[in-house]
């Protein structure tokens, strides 16, 4: 009796403003599904915007010019635009940070997660990732006034501005994100795994390389897809120190010019909007878009197969 | 005793050839003295002494937490692979001291497999599962005949023999646990642990894990955590009973005896209290 008499006492104190309340969830609801939205529109525009200056620039330029055509003469007064040469710029400096940030990446993965102590594995890790956090001008001028003048030593035919030089640096970018990425799936792989094979009379090596490794190795294929898109949309590093000369890539002892990097060159020209040079940034970037947006495809299917294993 | 490990069988990188291939039955027995087990500073299996019969059966029975799993890894030093662990003692193996300075747990770990309580097959195909551990071990014989012959000591041969190319993984929790059982096999141990090889398994899985750890016998020498107590009756020719007294103490070995004796006339209020099932 005394505690029910004590509740209905103190029941004045509990007036919750309930309309107010209500006003108040609905109004945070809107906010997050404004941004929410937001970010998703934003994302529709700038494909819609991609589309429509694709098709301008079509409308001018034969797809089959586009696609076969070995010459990029976009400003000259008949020009040609054979995606190929800045697609060729992009291939041969990815490949070159692949065959760089690969190799490293994963070898310090696998030393982070199976050989590291849990204590140094707690710092590495986050130093790691702050590393892929330097901005790329940063590397862009690394590989400009400290790698090209290196390689020269022992290549002395190499020009200043050369693919060689803006690949390796751009490997040394990526490996943040494939030695992370793919030490994250490494990691993942159950204790148990590792336990079987000890116990067989394997050694740290054979469980490493032959158990764990092929274990996650659908999370070490998306590192890679991941590096390789990042190395594709990578704009900085091959705009300061690959050269810009719009020529097919054969060589790494080479200059050339990226798709990214004729992007940033006519953007940061004074090109009149709705002129012909000006929907070739968008055709470009759609032919960018594509490759990225298949390389995450890929990837995504071999995450998901990758979550479905364990 | 050496040759006995020399001859049962053509696997090994740390013995020369071998001229037979023909696995002998008699394998090796256990004996550990004075045998203390930490996580660092932190002390949870103390002064375990007992003898493991060779070609017989012996169950650890207990309450949980009271370091049978810890006691059973540091037969075959799986102990120390998690950090900080570590293990105080002389633990043999026929006349050989397993942590002897100049002991290379890896060819230990060979010698003396383990079957742990969840399945752990490897992600690879069924073949490779058993072929993998005799191949690092540099096992030069018939591989295929190899992986049969383990399959079917393990009881899986017929119901896996026709997608031998599938991953392991496909299997039902019951034929993974025997996969790992053949893949143990494969390296020819001389003893095999086993940690709860079935409290994950159904009834009729651990039915048939239960004939098989009959005719493993034959071969080898077998140990076995078990929380079941009607199967470690059923299964085992020794029983070894581990109990903590107080809360906080080390676990010990409270009670070993034969397992006739265990379950019929056990010496000690506590091992009789455990296996009527009073308590635990
Ligand atoms: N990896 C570990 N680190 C620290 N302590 C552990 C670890 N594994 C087990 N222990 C402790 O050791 C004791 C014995 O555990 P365990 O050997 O697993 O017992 P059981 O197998 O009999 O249930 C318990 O107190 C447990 O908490
Ligand atoms: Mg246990």
């Amino acid at each position: 009796m005394a505690v029910n008499a004590e509740r209905s006492a103190n029941s004045e104190l509990w007036q919750r403003d309930s309309r107010a309340r209500h006003f108040r969830e609905r109004a945070i609801k809107i906010v997050l599904a404004a941004c929410a939205y937001a970010s998703v529109l934003t994302t529709f525009g700038i494909v819609f915007v991609l589309i429509f200056e694709t098709i301008n620039f079509f409308r001018e330029v034969s797809i089959l010019d586009f696609l076969t055509s070995t010459k990029w003469t976009a400003s000259f007064a008949n020009p040609s635009f054979g995606i190929i040469v800045l697609a060729s710029g992009t291939i041969l400096t990815t490949l070159i940070a692949i065959a760089v940030a690969l190799p490293v990446g994963l070898l310090a993965a696998i030393y982070l997660s199976e050989y590291a102590s849990p204590r140094l594995r707690r710092w590495l890790k986050p130093a790691l990732e702050i590393l892929a956090g330097v901005p790329t001008i940063v590397y862009g001028y690394f590989a400009l006034t400290f790698v090209t003048p290196l390689l020269q030593n022992a290549i002395p035919s190499l020009p200043i501005f050369n693919v060689l030089s803006a690949g390796l640096v751009m490997g040394v970018m990526i490996i943040p994100t494939i030695a992370s990425v793919s030490e994250d799936a490494i990691y993942a792989v159950p204790r148990s795994l590792r336990e079987g094979a000890y116990a067989l009379g394997a050694t740290r090596r054979e469980t490493a390389t032959r158990i764990v490794v092929p274990a996650a190795l659908s999370g070490i294929v998306a590192a890679t897809i991941l590096g390789i898109s990042r190395a594709v949309g990578e704009t900085m590093i091959v705009a300061v120190a690959a050269g810009n000369l719009a020529q097919l890539c054969l060589s790494p002892s080479q200059s050339c010019q990226t798709m990214t990097a004729f992007i940033v060159q006519v953007a940061s020209g004074d090109t009149p909007t709705g002129s012909l040079t000006y929907s070739t940034i968008f055709a470009v970037g759609s032919t960018l878009f594509l490759m990225t947006l298949v390389l995450n495809i890929v990837s995504y299917m071999f995450v998901r197969r990758f979550r479905e294993t364990y | 005793m050496s040759e006995v490990s020399g001859e049962r069988s053509g696997v090994g990188r740390d013995q020369g050839g071998q001229a037979s291939t023909v696995p002998k039955t008699s394998a090796l027995g256990m004996k550990i003295e004075d045998l203390s087990a930490y996580y660092g500073s932190f002390k949870a299996v103390t002064n375990v002494s007992l003898e493991i019969q060779p070609n017989r059966v012996t169950a650890l029975i207990g309450p949980s937490g009271c370091g049978k799993s810890t006691f059973i890894r540091c037969l075959n030093r799986m102990h120390e692979v998690i950090p900080t662990a570590y293990a105080e003692g002389c633990v043999k193996l026929g006349d050989q001291d397993i942590y002897a300075k100049d002991t290379d747990p890896v060819t230990i770990r060979r010698r003396i497999g383990m079957v742990f309580q969840k399945p752990n097959p490897f992600s690879k195909s069924i073949y490779e599962n058993v072929a993998w551990g005799a191949r690092i071990n540099g096992y030069k014989g018939d591989m295929d005949e190899l992986v049969e012959r383990s399959l079917k000591r393990a009881a899986l041969w017929d119901e896996v023999k026709d997608k031998l190319k599938k991953s392991g993984l496909d299997l039902s929790g019951g034929q993974q646990q025997r996969l790992v059982i053949a893949r143990t096999l494969a390296v020819e141990p001389e003893v095999i642990l086993m940690d709860e090889p079935a409290s994950a398994l159904d009834p009729v899985s651990t039915q048939k894990i239960e004939d098989t750890m009959q005719e493993l016998k034959e071969r080898y020498t077998v140990v076995i955590v078990t929380h079941n107590m009607q199967q470690a009756a059923r299964i085992s020719d020794y029983t070894g009973f581990f109990y903590i007294e107080n809360m906080g103490d080390p676990g010990r070995l409270w009670e070993f005896d034969e397992t006739t004796k265990i379950f019929s006339s056990p010496s000690r209020k506590e091992t009789e209290d455990y296996v009527t099932g009073r308590f635990g």
